[in-house]
C-alpha cells in the first residue's frame, strides 16, 4: 500500500516534469554533419561543409536557392535585366544590417563581387564572376552589374555559396568570425567538435523559430549511427551509412528523408594517363561498371543511375545509361581492340565516404572479371585532395561532384580528370552566352551527350542525400540543391 | 602424448592453433567460395548449408574470407616475429657477450627507443610514410618486436655466462661468438620457442588493429580487422558479419596464449624439475 502510494506520487512528479518540458517547444537544436568546415569563409575555399553549416543561415547572397533548386530573390528584392541583356540592375531590401550592426549596402555588394573575381581571389568558383565587367553602385540600395556577354546563368550563378556578400569591416577575421546578414549568427566554434549559431533578432526577413542551432562534427559512420539513436543529436544530415536508414525508418521516435542531391557519383578517369587517355579502353571500363550492383551494394539502393555528368531531376537531363551499359563481353572486345587483350593494371585512389570504399571494392571486383587489375588505395581527404585533385597521381577515383549545374568543368582541361576536347569548350562557351531558354536546353542536352560518348568518366549514380531526424522537427530541406542545411524554416512540433 | 599430461593448457591450446594454421593453409588450394568475387545479389544472408557463416555486405562467403584472412594474420604475424627473432636474438647474444662495453651500451639504449614508443604507434608511423599495404605492416610489427628478443636474449644470455660450463669454454679458447652460438643459444632457445608463441598471437593482435583502422592489407585481400571494420555499422541488424572474424581473432590469440602456457611448463627446466 505504501509503496503504491509512493509510486503513484512519482509517476505525479515525472508527469508534472513532462508537462513543464512540453509547455513550450523546443527552440534549440542539435543538427549533426559528417565534415568539420576547415574554416568559416565561404568565399575562399571548395570546402562544401562551409555552405553546409553557414549557406543561407549566416549568410546570403543577392539570390538565394530554394528547397527544391529555384533561384529566389535574397539581399536583392527586384532586378531588371537590360535588353541586351548584359546589365543588371539590383534593387536590395532597406534595412539589412550585418550581425556586427553596420548596414549591408550597394557598396558591400560591390566589395564582395570585385573581392571575388580579383585576380587574387581565393574563390573557389571564379568561373562564377568571371563575365563581370564592372559593378557599380547607383545608390545606397542600387547595385547595377555589368557583364562582358550575355549570360543565362547569372541569377543562379550569384545564389552559389561562393557569391554571397560579405563587408570590408568584417572580412579580417571572417574565416573564424563570419559576420553575414543572416537570420543566425555566429555565436561559438569548438573545433573538432561543434559550432553554434544563435538566433539574430535583428533579421530583416521573417525571424526563425529556433533562438540556437548547434552543429555537430561526427565522421564516423558508426559513432553517426549511436548519436541518432541515444538521441544525442536531433538531426544527422548526410547520414553516411545507408545501411542503418530502414532501423531509423521503422523506429517511430525519427523520420528519415531521402532527398535528391546535385551530386553526380563518378568514377573519375585521368584522361591523360595511358592506358587511360584511350577512348576505346574508357569505353571498356564504363561497359564493365554494374551501376545496379554498385548502388545496391554500397548505398543499399539508395541512389539513381545516371549516364552522365548530369542531375536525373533536372528537366534538361538526358538518359544516356544506355551508352555505357554493363557488357563485360563488350568490354573485353574493346580492350582486346585497344591492344589491352589480357588488360593492365591502374591505380584506384579512394576518399573516405562509404560510396568510394565500398563503390571501390565493387568495381574493382567488376575491372578485374574483364582482366583490368587496380591497386586500392584508401585516403583520407586531406591526402585525397593533395595527391588526385591537386597532383594528378591517379589513374582511377570515385567522388561525388556535389556543386549544382557542373558539367562546366569539362570545359577546364587542367580540371584533375584532364579532359581537353576543344568541341566542348567550344559548346561550353556558347551555352554560357545563349540566353533562350529553349536554345540553353538543347546546348546543355549536347554537352551532355559529348561527355558521354567520350567517356570522359564512368558515371556511376546521383548520390542519395539520407537526412534522420526527430519525427517532431519540421522544414528541414530533403533535397541538396546546393550543399546547405537551411535551418531558417525549421521548428519542432509541439 | 604424455608430454600433453604435463600441461593442461597445451592440448586445447595447439587444438586451435592448428585449426587456423589447418584452415590458413587449405585455402591455398580450397576454399568454398572465391572471396574476392562479389554477389551482391545475396549480400547480408544469415547462416546457412551453403554458407555456414553468411555472406557480407557485398555477398561474399564469411568462412571463406575467414580461412584467407587466417593466412594473411598468420602469415603477417609468422614475418613479423621472424623478422624480430632474427634481428633481436643476435642483438641481445652480441650485447651479452660485450656486457658494460660500449657495444651493449648502444645496442640496449637503442632497444630501449623503440620500446618506448607504443608499438601500433610506430606501426601508425610507417604505413603514413610508406602507404598502407600488408607489407608495411609486417615491417611494422616486425620493428617493435626486435627489443622483446633482443632483452629477453640478453637477459638469459647474461646468467649464462658466469656458468662453470661456458667458462670452461672459454678456457679451452673459444671467441664470444662461438660461445654464443654453441653454448648460450642453445640454452635460450627454449624461452624463445615460449616467447616467439607469445609475440605471435600480439603479432595477430597487432595485424588485426592495424587492418580495422585500415593500415594493414589492402582490398581485396580478405584480413579479419577489416571485416570487422566493415561490418561495425551493421552490427545492429547484421551480427554474424562482425561475430565470426571476432571470433576467429579471439581463438587464434587464445589459442596461441595456451600454447605459449603449454610449451613454458613443459620447456622451462625450472618448471620441469618441480614435477620431477
Amino acid at each position: 500500500m505504501r509503496l503504491r502510494k509512493f509510486g503513484s506520487g512519482l509517476i505525479s512528479v515525472l508527469a508534472l516534469a513532462a508537462s513543464i518540458g512540453m509547455a513550450h517547444a523546443k527552440s534549440d537544436i542539435i543538427v549533426a554533419m559528417q565534415l568539420e568546415p576547415p574554416h568559416l569563409d565561404p568565399t575562399s575555399a571548395a570546402a562544401g561543409a562551409i555552405d553546409s553549416v553557414l549557406y543561407s543561415n549566416v549568410f546570403e547572397g543577392l539570390t538565394r536557392f530554394g528547397p527544391d533548386g529555384s533561384v529566389n530573390p535574397g539581399l536583392a528584392e527586384s532586378w531588371t535585366i537590360s535588353e541586351d541583356g548584359k546589365t543588371y540592375t539590383f534593387n536590395l531590401r532597406p534595412g539589412v544590417m550585418f550581425h556586427d550592426g553596420t548596414e549591408m549596402t550597394a557598396e558591400d555588394v560591390k566589395f564582395s563581387l570585385e573581392r571575388a573575381r580579383a585576380d587574387d581571389s581565393a574563390n573557389a568558383q571564379k568561373a562564377l564572376f568571371a563575365g563581370i565587367e564592372n559593378v557599380e553602385v547607383v545608390d545606397p540600395q542600387t547595385v547595377k552589374v555589368t557583364l562582358s556577354a550575355p549570360n543565362g546563368s547569372f541569377l543562379f550563378n550569384m545564389a552559389w555559396g561562393d557569391a554571397v556578400i560579405v563587408a570590408p569591416e568584417s572580412i579580417e577575421n571572417i574565416k573564424s568570425n563570419p559576420v553575414g546578414t543572416g537570420a543566425f549568427k555566429f555565436s561559438n566554434w569548438v573545433q573538432g567538435d561543434r559550432i553554434e549559431l544563435e538566433k539574430n533578432a535583428d533579421y530583416w526577413g521573417e525571424p526563425t523559430k529556433l533562438d540556437k542551432a548547434t552543429f555537430k562534427f561526427i565522421s564516423d559512420p558508426t559513432a553517426a549511427f549511436a548519436a541518432v539513436m541515444a538521441e544525442d543529436v536531433n538531426a544527422f544530415v548526410g547520414f553516411p551509412a545507408p545501411e542503418n536508414l530502414p532501423q531509423f525508418e521503422a523506429d517511430p521516435r525519427f523520420q528519415v528523408l531521402v532527398g535528391s542531391t546535385e551530386g553526380e557519383t563518378i568514377l573519375s578517369t585521368n584522361n591523360k594517363l595511358p592506358p587511360l587517355d584511350n577512348l576505346n579502353v574508357r569505353k571498356a571500363i564504363a561497359h564493365a561498371i554494374d551501376r545496379q550492383a554498385i548502388i545496391d551494394g554500397a548505398m543499399f539502393g539508395y541512389g539513381t543511375p545516371i549516364g552522365t555528368h548530369f542531375a536525373p531531376h533536372n528537366p534538361d537531363y538526358v538518359d544516356l545509361t544506355a551508352n555505357s551499359k554493363y557488357d563485360p563481353e563488350l568490354s573485353k572486345k574493346l580492350l582486346t581492340e585497344a591492344g589491352h587483350p589480357d588488360g593492365f593494371t591502374t591505380t584506384l585512389k579512394l576518399p573516405p565516404p562509404s560510396y568510394a570504399r565500398r563503390g571501390g571494392e565493387i568495381i574493382a571486383a567488376q575491372l578485374r572479371a574483364v582482366g583490368i587489375e587496380t591497386e586500392i588505395t584508401n585516403l583520407e581527404w586531406a591526402q585525397w585532395l593533395e595527391q588526385v585533385f591537386k597532383g594528378k597521381d591517379y589513374g582511377l577515383t570515385i567522388v561525388s561532384h556535389t556543386e549544382p549545374m557542373d558539367i562546366g568543368i569539362y570545359a577546364r582541361p587542367d580540371y584533375y580528370f584532364q579532359y581537353d576536347s576543344p568541341e566542348f569548350q567550344k559548346l561550353f562557351t556558347d551555352l554560357t552566352a545563349e540566353n533562350d531558354p529553349e536554345k540553353r536546353s538543347e546546348l546543355l542536352k549536347k554537352a551532355q551527350e559529348m561527355i558521354s560518348n567520350d567517356y570522359v568518366n564512368g558515371y556511376l549514380f546521383q548520390l542519395a542525400f539520407p537526412t534522420v531526424a526527430n519525427a517532431k522537427i519540421k522544414g528541414l530541406w530533403e533535397n541538396q540543391p546546393t550543399q546547405a542545411t537551411d535551418l531558417t524554416g525549421v521548428y519542432w512540433e509541439d | 602424448m604424455s608430454l600433453f599430461l604435463y600441461s593442461r593448457t597445451l592440448l586445447p591450446g595447439a587444438f586451435l592453433t592448428l585449426l587456423f594454421a589447418g584452415a590458413a593453409l587449405l585455402s591455398l588450394v580450397w576454399v568454398p567460395y572465391d572471396p574476392t568475387v562479389l554477389d551482391i545479389a545475396n549480400k547480408i544472408k544469415s547462416p546457412s548449408w551453403a554458407h555456414p557463416f553468411g555472406t557480407d555486405q557485398f555477398g561474399r562467403d564469411i568462412l571463406s574470407m575467414i580461412m584467407v584472412g587466417a593466412r594473411t594474420s598468420i602469415a603477417v604475424a609468422l614475418v613479423a616475429v621472424g623478422i624480430g627473432m632474427l634481428v633481436g636474438v643476435p642483438l641481445g647474444l652480441a650485447a651479452a657477450a660485450r656486457k658494460g662495453g660500449l657495444l651493449d651500451e648502444v645496442i640496449m639504449r637503442m632497444n630501449d627507443l623503440v620500446f618506448a614508443f607504443p608499438s601500433l604507434l610506430i606501426a601508425v608511423m610507417i604505413t603514413a610514410v610508406f602507404g598502407a599495404s600488408a607489407l608495411n605492416a609486417i615491417i611494422a610489427i616486425g620493428i617493435f618486436n626486435i627489443p622483446v628478443f633482443a632483452r629477453l636474449t640478453r637477459g638469459t644470455a647474461l646468467s649464462l655466462w658466469s656458468r662453470d660450463y661456458i667458462m670452461a669454454a672459454r678456457v679451452a679458447g673459444k671467441g664470444p661468438a662461438r660461445i654464443s652460438l654453441e653454448h648460450i643459444l642453445p640454452n635460450v632457445a627454449n624461452l624463445l620457442i615460449v616467447q616467439g608463441t607469445i609475440q605471435f598471437s600480439l603479432g595477430i593482435l597487432a595485424e588485426a588493429g592495424l587492418s580495422y583502422v585500415g593500415l594493414g592489407a589492402q582490398p581485396p585481400t580478405a584480413s579479419w580487422g577489416r571485416m570487422l571494420a566493415d561490418s561495425q555499422t551493421m552490427i545492429s541488424f547484421a551480427p554474424h558479419l562482425a561475430l565470426f572474424p571476432g571470433l576467429a581473432i579471439l581463438l587464434t590469440v587464445l589459442g596461441l596464449n595456451l600454447l605459449g602456457d603449454g610449451l613454458r611448463d613443459i620447456l622451462d627446466p625450472k618448471l620441469r624439475r618441480v614435477r620431477a
